[in-house]
């Protein structure tokens, strides 16, 4: 039987760790290689960064980075932040990147998602959505609406169709993350978690707003996720990689719980 | 020295990194006369098994794994380089190496809650001893992504199974060459394990 996956978020910044609280103002926090090792060998089961580097120019770090983390770490990793283009994710692939999320850059370009997955495959296109609750209306009737630039500018899509319109242009895998639960620490937005993966074939990631295990064996049970991610969770201490799943599995999720 | 073939098939490098990982000194290359000088071949993979196969004939690295096999070269086959190795795929209808018998079956993904394809963390559980194999225990995982799996014509050629949908072959051998259809590069220190013994595998094994 297929395992839940508990994955954990690293933004990188300038090829160090940052933590966003609600996308604004981000703080760095530390060696994201270190990080990502001590991750991988507490039980870690898929590691996610973040590109959040301000400037083009620096690009190059990231994938310095990237390559650092793939050489010492021996699970599936997953880079976004920035994609915009096929090299982009081509580049990211050859420095050591399994998947590559795409996020703003599709929903400006959705065919962004069919040529990516074309060069590199489906399974490894995950199309990444920061999602806001809204009013329903005619336009965005399931009442959660995407968003990009970190959740200022609302792009008049409906987050339930863009996951279907996502799966149809080949994305492998969705991350659904909530900008209201983002940062909260008060659990994830299971709704809209289970209302994306009932929608779809194609696996969920659930994100933001996970600040404690109960809050995991809610996503992953009556949200229906796949996979759920975490970031402040662990980078700060409060909880390990190991605890988090040992917990699960004792709340009956089914974890991969030998590493 | 060991040998990673390229075709134009995923990222090779993770595989090489992992090999370097468990001191396995590995060379990525698309040139037959390598493979058939290879003291051992590793042929991994991911992507559709139509191009995959006609990139592996375009280059003339059909005959060089045939070859190599014959030798008696240690070989490990992994994801879509299994499937390449069995007769047949379902996908694209595409004839393939026909170093092991049998044929590449999709999953039918009936069930509308198993979320396609098969991708995550899967116990895989040894039903009939290899080297390879040797120290997996109850419980352990190993990361898979695939919608398609091996099916041996020899119930012999099974060595492990796991669970998604129903039983399948997830890892298949035939004397010196064996085949995951997980990524044992990408499973942790199972995998890395896994990668160890085949790095000191001489492809023989208790028939």
């Amino acid at each position: 039987m297929l395992s839940k996956r508990l994955i954990a978020c690293l933004d990188v910044r300038d090829g160090k760790l940052a933590k966003s609280v609600k996308f604004v103002d981000t703080k760095d926090i530390g060696d994201p290689v270190a990080k990502a090792r001590e991750y991988y060998l507490d039980g870690l089961d898929e590691l996610v960064f973040y590109d959040i580097t301000a400037s083009h120019e620096k690009r190059g770090i990231m994938l310095e980075f990237v390559e650092a983390v793939a050489s010492q770490v021996f699970i599936p990793l997953s880079v976004g932040g920035g994609v915009r283009s096929v090299a982009d994710a081509t580049d990211l692939r050859l420095a050591g990147a399994e998947k590559i999320n795409v996020n703003s850059a599709a929903v400006k370009d959705p065919e962004l998602i069919s040529r990516c997955a074309g060069s590199i495959g489906e399974q490894n296109v995950v199309l990444s959505m920061d999602v806001l609750a809204v009013e329903p209306s005619a336009e965005i009737p399931s009442g959660y609406e995407i968003v990009i630039n970190g959740g200022r500018t609302r792009m008049g899509v409906d987050a339930l169709a863009w996951a279907q319109r996502g799966e149809a242009l080949g994305a492998g895998e969705l991350v659904v993350n909530s900008i209201d639960a983002d940062g909260t620490r008060e659990g994830y937005e299971i709704r809209l978690t289970r209302m994306i993966s009932e929608a779809v074939r194609i696996p969920v990631i659930a994100s933001g707003g996970a600040g404690e295990p109960s809050h995991l064996v809610d996503v992953l049970g009556e949200g229906k996720a796949d996979a759920a991610l975490v970031a402040s969770m662990v980078h700060f201490g409060d909880y390990s990689c190991s605890g988090i799943k040992r917990e699960l599995s004792a709340a009956g999720v089914k974890m991969r719980m030998s590493w | 020295m060991a040998v990673i073939i390229d075709y134009d098939a995923g990222n090779l490098r993770s595989v090489q990194r992992a090999c370097a990982e468990v001191g396995l000194a590995a060379q990525i290359s698309a040139d037959p006369a390598a493979v058939r000088r290879a003291d051992r071949v590793i042929f991994p993979g991911v992507g559709a098994a139509g191009p995959g196969m006609a990139s592996v004939r375009r280059n003339g690295l059909d005959h060089a794994l045939l070859d190599a096999f014959a030798a008696g070269t240690p070989i490990l086959g992994i994801c879509l380089g299994v499937q390449i190795s069995l007769d047949y795929s379902e996908e694209q209808e595409t004839k393939t190496l026909g170093l092991l018998p049998g044929r590449v079956k999709r999953f039918a993904f009936t069930d509308p809650s198993l979320k396609v394809p098969h991708m995550g963390w899967n116990e895989v559980r040894p039903v009939r001893p290899h080297p390879l194999l040797e120290g997996i225990a109850p419980g352990d995982e190993f990361y898979f992504v695939h919608g398609l799996y091996p099916a041996p014509e020899d119930a012999e050629s099974v060595f492990a199974v796991a669970d998604y949908e129903h039983e399948f072959a997830c890892a298949i051998g035939l004397r010196n060459y064996f085949g995951t259809q997980f990524h044992t590069e990408k499973s942790g220190r199972v995998g890395l394990e896994l990668l160890a013994r085949f790095a000191a595998w001489d492809g023989s094994h208790a028939e």
